[in-house]
């Protein structure tokens, strides 16, 4: 079995996101950027899987720029066996992402894509269900747990109301919650040997997508601060404040 | 053309946040038709049918609804989708399941998690977590937009008389099978619409200590929030964790104790109307966004708040 997994490049979590002067977007110049914290969760679960003898290959692939290739080399650090980068300029929708992408599903026929539920920079949360629907394959969204069995997979997944369990047939769309799994960290010696794997370079127009926006992006602002509170003494003044000025209890 | 509103319900009753939806998506458009997919949901369009600002609801029956699997609902929507200019969803787990799964048939770009209509083409959505603002225009034909229901108010639920039309049933898609749902259940408000929510982090120091919040919960009504560091240190289960991971919250009272404020769980609650941090840490970052701050221990203040609470005698249920 063969697990394709897709990586995005973005702004590290860490990293407190400025919005431009210019209200054009945010800062990305000399800011550090790593794997979109749940799409390492999809490379965890991958490489876990293959481990478990349950898997032959995993491929990671990442669209975007040139510098996308760190990410896909991060995910061949962690156990990836080879990587695809699909070079794109400019900005990119989750529609023609997922384009790409089944582009790359057609060409390397995997039996289960993985990523991560959402991009923690657009926040879109919808690439895996726009490239289920494009395959016609079963999707299971926001996965905390998933269990190999035969030609199917059983995904638990977290909703608004609690968990949920699906069955679903494979080939399959995961999309993957943090609580997944916790992702390891590449080894020394591992990101060594990651340098001498391969990575495939493609460039979009090579796969016949069109990836113009199909949405203007007017500006970028910054969210409209909250004004400054007080700091209370005590506990009674706290609970008298409460009471007496803000009256919500 | 229209707005069609896909209702979020469990065949026996409407979601709350439908109602929210619903009011979004008559701020893109007056004409605003709703439809309800599902097994036995007659309640749920009849529901739909009584809000006034709803003017034809659409009610499709199988059995093969009854779970919500967004393989079987997408090609109901995609069907009736000609008639529309716009598909309108919650964005929460139901819709944003659902909602790309249509927006990829249709070949439209999709808008998620809207917090306002600036005009039928041009919305305001939060990126980075919140930590940023983005205006952006549809330049499709057809638009597919997720909406951020605490950021609409409820549409009033009765008065209404629009007609019901049943539509067709689609297929049933073969190749997921709904298993269980293990729904969380609670004597206490929901978190995500809760007057009141009281939160606790890392700060609680262990699963125990989280009896201190759940006696002050017990007094206000409130719901139990947590940070993710405090689920992901086991104090206390997932679901009731507030931030970009977990839930959006926006309470009249928010009440953070022993959390001091990453990116991530601001992103959950700093649109609540009155927020009050209390942590021994005076440089937290919570303290930027506090109404009300408290420098203090939580395991001294906590049993003293608990205390003033019980010599105010006018608690609000």
């Amino acid at each position: 079995m063969k697990i394709l997994v897709a990586v995005k490049r973005v702004i590290d979590y860490n990293v407190q996101v400025r919005v431009k002067e210019d209200n054009t977007g945010v800062v990305t110049d000399n800011v550090k950027m790593s794997t979109n914290p749940p799409d390492d969760n999809a490379i965890e679960e991958a490489v876990k899987i293959k481990e478990a003898g349950k898997a032959t290959e995993v491929i990671a692939v990442s669209i975007g720029e040139e510098k996308a290739q760190e990410t896909v080399r991060k995910a061949l650090a962690v156990g990836a066996d080879k990587g695809i980068l699909v070079k794109v300029d400019g900005v990119l929708e989750p529609l023609a992402v997922s384009k790409l992408l089944q582009k790359i599903v057609e060409k390397e026929k995997p039996d289960l894509v993985f990523m991560g539920k959402q991009a923690i920079d657009d926040d879109c949360n919808q690439t895996g269900q726009m490239l289920s629907a494009l395959l016609n394959w079963p999707q299971a969204t926001f996965a905390s747990k998933i269990e190999i069995k035969d030609k199917k997979l059983e995904v638990t997944r977290e909703i608004d109301e609690g968990l949920e369990t699906i069955e679903i047939n494979i080939p399959a769309i995961v999309t993957c919650d943090l609580r997944l799994n916790e992702p390891r960290y590449a080894s020394l010696p591992n990101i060594m040997k990651a340098k001498k794997k391969p990575i495939e370079q493609l460039n979009a127009s090579d796969l016949g997508v069109d990836t113009s926006p199909r949405i203007d992006q007017i500006k970028v602002e910054e969210p409209p601060k909250r004004k400054a509170g007080i700091k209370v003494s005590s506990v009674a003044e706290l609970v008298q404040k409460l009471k007496n000025e803000a009256k919500v209890i | 053309m229209a707005v069609l509103l896909i209702a979020e319900h469990n065949n026996k009753e409407l979601k709350p946040f439908t109602l929210n939806a619903v009011t979004a998506a008559s701020q893109i458009d007056p004409e605003v038709h709703a439809v309800i997919i599902g097994k036995d949901c007659e309640e749920g369009a009849k529901a739909l049918s009584q809000l006034p600002l709803v003017k034809k609801v659409i009610h499709v029956e199988a059995a093969h609804y009854e779970n919500f699997v967004a393989e079987n609902f997408a090609p109901v929507i995609v069907k009736l989708a000609d008639n529309y200019s716009h598909i309108v969803c919650s964005a929460n787990t139901f819709g944003k399941n659902l909602m790309p799964r249509i927006a990829a048939a249709l070949d439209t770009s999709q808008i998620s998690d809207i917090i306002k209509v600036i005009s039928p083409d041009t919305f305001l959505r939060p990126i980075y977590a919140g930590n940023a603002f983005a205006t952006v225009k549809s330049k499709d034909a057809k638009k597919c937009v997720t909406i951020r229901p605490t950021s609409f108010d409820p549409c009033e639920s009765t008065g209404g008389s629009a007609s019901i039309e049943k539509a067709e049933a689609g297929e049933e898609f073969m190749h997921t099978k709904f298993i269980k749902r293990e729904e969380i259940k609670s004597d206490r408000p929901e978190l995500g619409t809760a007057r009141v929510v009281i939160s606790g982090g890392r700060g609680m120091q262990n699963g125990d200590n989280f009896k201190l919040i759940t006696s002050i919960a017990d007094k206000l009504n409130a719901a139990i929030g947590a940070s993710r560091a405090a689920v992901d240190a086991g104090y206390i289960s997932n679901d009731h964790q507030v931030g970009q991971t977990g839930k959006v919250v926006v309470p009249d009272l928010y009440i953070a104790v022993g959390i001091s404020g990453a990116i991530q769980h601001l992103a959950g609650m700093k649109e609540s109307k009155i927020i009050v941090a209390i942590n021994k840490d005076g440089e937290a970052p919570i303290f930027s966004v506090a109404d009300y701050g408290l420098e203090a221990d939580l395991f001294e203040a906590l049993p003293q708040f608990l205390e003033e609470l019980n010599k105010l005698n006018t608690i609000q249920k």
